[in-house]
């Protein structure tokens, strides 16, 4: 692999993964400042680690990333799908392949020689977390617009449940990040080819 | 204004000490958000250093929030009707909510009570609450949501306000309608939603006439919009062209508000 020249991961890449790795710090911190206006849960947030000093700060914040978080997702979903990226990359896809990798990952030996494959275990951790970022989207439109959007509202089942899973689906992505910079450190290669990449 | 006046109070109750200091930990912070609350926070800690201007950043999110305005008015749809519930899922008790606490709700006067009108109205005499009362009322029950992210389940009765906006001879083709109230609030809104039919003056909370800590003698109810939207205690009612703002809405909250 050491001639070969092309790019790992295409400009269009790079640039909406570190848009959205943005728009998702400050909505998730952001976030956890409006969740401690009122926790559903018997916690708080760490003040520390939140974002925008007040609950009227942390809502100014959250309802300018989603615009981010949502144009720069528009545009990766049909790059990905226009350039015929998503099909070659992440499919095909079974069960057994996820298992049989993360066994292997977890024996350490998962091969990251070549950079441009990704294993089952990737993809499936991709998938789940743009799937579970859809998600985010829709049950944030509802928090937000639950009158305007009915459909979504009675789908996402009302407004109190709607609440629960937009933080859900905040913690499962918190948690992909957790692992996604874990293994980021592990495999420096693979943050060296997001930036510049080769 | 209540933040800086200190009450006299001859005994002094533990409880209420403690409560009372909560709340002024709470509020000076809200007050420091247009000078340094939004500071890039956690952000400058991740990179050691304040990487953004901090007015240009508040400058920007205003601009932002000014533009979710009108998003939000490019949204609401005005025949698109809130959710009503059956009596049984009203949540009892429904919570008290105001920018002060609740041993603090102002006392307003049922018989010198006069309901001011002004601005682009064709008629402006002061309407007594027995005048307000004698009008045609309806009630919904209907979910608030807070901004602060709870919503509960209510039952409001009163007067379609599109009816009361027309009985004044309001013109409609307005761009806002400001609130003031007897406890210092006030906020404004958007003329759809003042159309809305689900708006409505209210006067009476759970069949009773609304309690002073739900906002008596009038409250304008909107299930459309968040709560901190919904002025208490109203006394004067104007419709005009000049952006009236609001409270909390001039502190940072979005102005639209909408749900």
């Amino acid at each position: 692999m050491s001639d070969d020249t092309r790019a790992i991961h295409p400009v269009w890449l790079r640039a909406t993964h570190w848009l959205n790795a943005l728009a998702v710090v400050i909505l998730a911190m952001s976030g956890w400042r409006i969740y401690n206006a009122s926790p559903l849960f018997d916690f708080t947030i760490a003040k520390g680690i939140t974002l925008g000093g007040w609950l009227g700060g942390a809502i100014q914040w959250h309802f300018a990333a989603m615009w981010l978080l949502a144009a720069n997702g528009l545009v990766y979903l049909l790059c990905n799908v226009g350039t015929g990226r998503l099909a070659r990359k992440f499919f095909p896809l079974s069960p057994r392949a996820i298992v049989a990798d993360l066994l292997a990952a977890l024996r350490g030996r998962l091969s990251h020689a070549d950079l441009r494959h990704y294993n089952a275990v990737q993809r499936a951790a991709y998938l789940f977390v743009l799937v579970d970022a859809v998600l985010l989207v829709l049950s944030g439109l509802v928090l937000w617009k639950s009158v305007q959007f009915p459909l979504l509202r009675e789908l996402l089942g009302g407004y109190e449940t709607a609440r629960r899973v937009h933080f859900f689906a905040m913690a499962a992505l918190v948690a992909f990040v957790a692992v996604h910079l874990v293994m980021a450190a592990l495999v420096p290669r693979a943050l060296l080819a997001m930036i510049r990449g080769r | 204004m209540s933040l800086t006046k200190f009450p006299r109070r001859l005994a002094l109750d533990g409880d209420a000490v403690v409560k009372e200091a909560l709340r002024r930990l709470e509020q000076p912070s809200r007050r420091l958000f247009l000078q340094r609350s939004l500071t890039l926070g956690g952000l400058s800690l991740l990179t050691g250093c304040a990487i953004v201007d901090e007015d240009s950043v508040e400058h920007a999110l205003m601009k932002v929030s000014r533009f979710n305005d009108k998003v939000q008015g490019w949204l609401f749809d005005p025949n698109q009707l809130a959710p009503t519930y059956p009596e049984s899922m009203i949540t009892r008790p429904f919570p008290f909510n105001a920018y002060y606490g609740e041993d603090e709700v102002r006392q307003v006067d049922a018989g010198s009570y006069r309901l001011e009108v002004s601005g682009m109205v064709a008629d402006k005499h002061a309407w007594t609450l027995p005048e307000l009362q004698a009008l045609p009322q309806t009630d919904q029950v209907t979910r608030h949501i807070c901004v602060e992210g709870w919503s509960a389940i209510g039952k409001w009765g009163g007067v379609p306000f599109a009816s009361f906006l027309s009985r004044i001879g309001a013109d409609t083709s307005a761009k806002y309608i400001g609130f003031k109230c007897a406890d210092d609030y006030y906020t404004s809104i958007d003329m759809p939603t003042a159309l809305h039919p689900q708006t409505l003056l209210t006067l009476s909370y759970d069949g009773q006439p609304l309690p002073p800590r739900y906002g008596f003698p009038m409250k304008l109810r909107m299930p459309t919009k968040l709560g901190y939207k919904n002025p208490k205690h109203i006394q004067a009612i104007f419709v005009t062209n000049t952006y009236p703002g609001g409270y909390w809405e001039d502190q940072g909250y979005n102005w639209f508000g909408g749900s």
